[in-house]
């Protein structure tokens, strides 16, 4: 393991991925959106939750660079601190979601037999009710909370990450080295966990990129439908709400926020994408440009 | 193929009766008894209407005998009655037997996504082609920039923006509903002339996401296919370009493409809650956004049922389909 530098794995899949301007691109908006969460009470120019009911729907102008909404609430403001939201959604959701799915992916690709039989079935009867249905009669047993959402798109969004899993268990447990493992009488605890989960985890990673920007795209919606995120809480969706409510009287409502979440989406899928290309060591001598 | 097919639908059993065992266990993911969580959070509801719950459920029996229950009136398609004011069986409020057919709110749903699926294929499939037969022009780096940028759109966000350009500001286009108020006092043309007005705008945002991902697949399938050696062959015997892409490789790159359209079902039905609701489209996705916020439990779980079933059902039509369009399958 000396021959690290400049020729290691870790600084080849480096030097790919900066090759790549989009995957940079996408970095490089995924670090804004943090930065953005990160240092809110910094960067927003009032409180978010500030009425000022002698300047309601005002446009943009020097004060208010994206307008106000219809309690006078500074929009650019709500806009950096709903940032905050949809960094948080993005990760837990696909947290729970990659967690759920390498656990059923790992027990059905290593064991196979009964237990992948009962597994994959009931991914395919998972994938066969439309997720967004499926969301929404959970959400209408529970209160919509933050948290609630959450859990809920988490929930409802591991099948593919398991799928993978599978995919990847099945063609890795067969290696030698798996068999060496064995042979040296280590325990499935171990080979699942130190031999080949570690080895899966480059398809994981990348699915888990895509899987937040999806995530991102539903709470939106939700919090859009007025079943997400509840006001006062600034989040992108909630501001687009108001912009549906004065559709005719304030552009500003509806452009922005959509906006942040179209380029928030972006960042993550380019980013996911770049990963996936430079990991991809299949790719890495056939540079065609 | 007919054994497949007898085949196929019987698999689709276990599947049927794992989609209502999820739908089961959501309405007892509550604590307590499920009436007690309907009538703590829907005041609304009577002690009659708590009753006829509670014996609709079974609810003093054990679980089991209930799940056998529920299931027995699923199979009739008997999802017991809403709580709304009007209380009409939820199957009435999704299946109107007596309204016209283009009135009833499973059917406008089905027809909206059969027409955003048709347009769907009709566009992204030349994209996906011209894409894959001029890779790397400027034409395949725009709509690779198109797609991603599709991909990442919010719908509900596009179907604003479209709104308050073609309904507000231009005032061209119906932005609610599925007709208009004087629908009724126009001649045959006209009122064919007012549905369509106000299909553009949906159709077109419901197109708009699905669009991306098919024309991407489109793409990588038929790179795939003009690889295969028959289509070397095909060039090698001077056949012209046109004819090797249309009739050789179109063909057997458009079979995957099947598929792909069976597992896009579900989000389609999914996104009519997202476009009903912000068109103001009275169809399936409306009624149950609406049973979400009455919490109207037995039109959700309805729905619900009725939405995996559906799915299912254009798996089966997929798999039919491929069969079908693949000779090699037909054979077998």
């Amino acid at each position: 393991m000396t021959v690290m530098g400049k020729y290691s794995l870790g600084s080849l899949i480096w030097k790919r991925f900066k090759k790549s301007k989009l995957a940079v691109a996408g970095g490089i908006i995924v670090g804004i959106l943090f930065v953005a969460a990160v240092f809110a009470p910094v960067l927003a120019p009032y409180n978010p939750g500030d009425i000022d009911r002698a300047h309601i729907l005002v446009p943009p102008d020097m004060r208010h660079p994206l307008g106000t909404d219809d309690l006078g609430r500074d929009v650019m403001s709500r806009m950096i601190w709903g940032s905050r939201i949809s960094l948080a959604v993005g990760f837990v959701a696909v947290g729970i979601a990659t967690a759920i799915g390498l656990f059923f992916g790992a027990l059905a690709g290593y064991y196979g037999g009964w237990a992948e039989r009962i597994i994959m079935r009931f991914i395919d009867i998972m994938l066969t009710i439309p997720t967004f249905f499926l969301i929404l009669a959970v959400i209408a047993f529970i209160e919509p909370s933050i948290w609630n959402i959450m859990i809920v798109i988490g929930l409802t969004s591991w099948m593919g990450v398991a799928r993978l899993v599978r995919a990847e268990f099945l063609s890795l447990k067969e290696r030698e080295y798996v068999l060496a493992a064995r042979a040296l009488g280590a325990s499935d605890f171990r080979i699942i966990f130190r031999h080949i989960l570690i080895n899966s985890m480059a398809p994981v990673l990348v699915s888990a990129v895509l899987g937040i920007a999806g995530a991102v795209l539903v709470e939106s919606a939700l919090s859009f439908l007025g079943i997400g995120v509840q006001p006062p809480t600034p989040s992108w969706g909630n501001i687009l709400t108001l912009g549906k409510d004065n559709i005719e009287i304030a552009w500003w409502l509806s452009v922005f926020p959509g906006l942040a979440i179209l380029i928030t989406v972006l960042g993550y899928n380019l980013l996911g994408e770049g990963i996936r290309d430079s990991i991809d060591p299949r790719l890495w001598d056939t540079e065609r440009k | 193929m007919l054994t497949y097919l007898v085949k196929r639908f019987f698999e689709m059993i276990p599947t049927l009766l794992g989609i209502t065992l999820i739908s089961f266990f959501i309405i007892h993911l509550a604590p307590g008894k499920p009436t007690d969580v309907f009538s703590e959070l829907n005041p609304k509801i009577t002690p009659e209407a708590r009753e006829r719950l509670e014996k609709y459920y079974g609810l003093d029996k054990p679980i089991i005998v209930q799940y056998g229950l529920w299931l027995k009136r699923v199979v009739k398609f008997d999802f017991g009655e809403s709580f709304s004011t009007d209380r009409r069986p939820v199957m009435q409020k999704i299946w109107d037997t007596k309204q016209p057919l283009l009135e009833r709110k499973l059917f406008i749903t089905f027809m909206l996504n059969l027409i955003e699926m048709i347009i769907i294929f009709l566009i992204a499939i030349p994209i996906g082609i011209f894409s894959a037969t001029h890779r790397d022009s400027l034409y395949d780096r725009i709509t690779t920039v198109s797609v991603f940028i599709g991909f990442a759109i919010p719908s509900f966000w596009l179907a604003l923006l479209l709104m308050m350009f073609f309904g507000v500001y231009l005032d061209w286009l119906p932005v609610s509903g599925l007709k208009s108020l004087n629908h009724d006092s126009l001649p045959l043309a006209g009122k064919i002339m007012d549905r369509l007005r106000h299909l553009v705008l949906p159709v077109a945002v419901a197109s708009f996401g699905g669009l991306a991902g098919l024309s991407r697949y489109m793409r990588s399938s038929m790179l795939e296919v003009i690889r295969q050696d028959y289509v070397t062959v095909a060039r090698a015997k001077g056949l012209p370009e046109n004819k090797v892409i249309y009739r050789h490789a179109f063909r057997n790159a458009l079979l995957p493409l099947i598929t792909l359209l069976g597992l896009s079902i579900p989000g389609l039905i999914g996104g009519s809650v997202i476009f009903e609701n912000i068109f103001g489209i009275p169809g399936m996705g409306q009624l149950f956004f609406n049973g979400v916020m009455g919490r109207d439990y037995p039109l959700i779980m309805g729905i619900l049922t009725i939405g995996a079933m559906l799915t299912l059902l254009g798996n089966l039509l997929a798999d039919l389909g491929y069969m079908l369009a693949d000779p090699r399958i037909r054979a077998k």
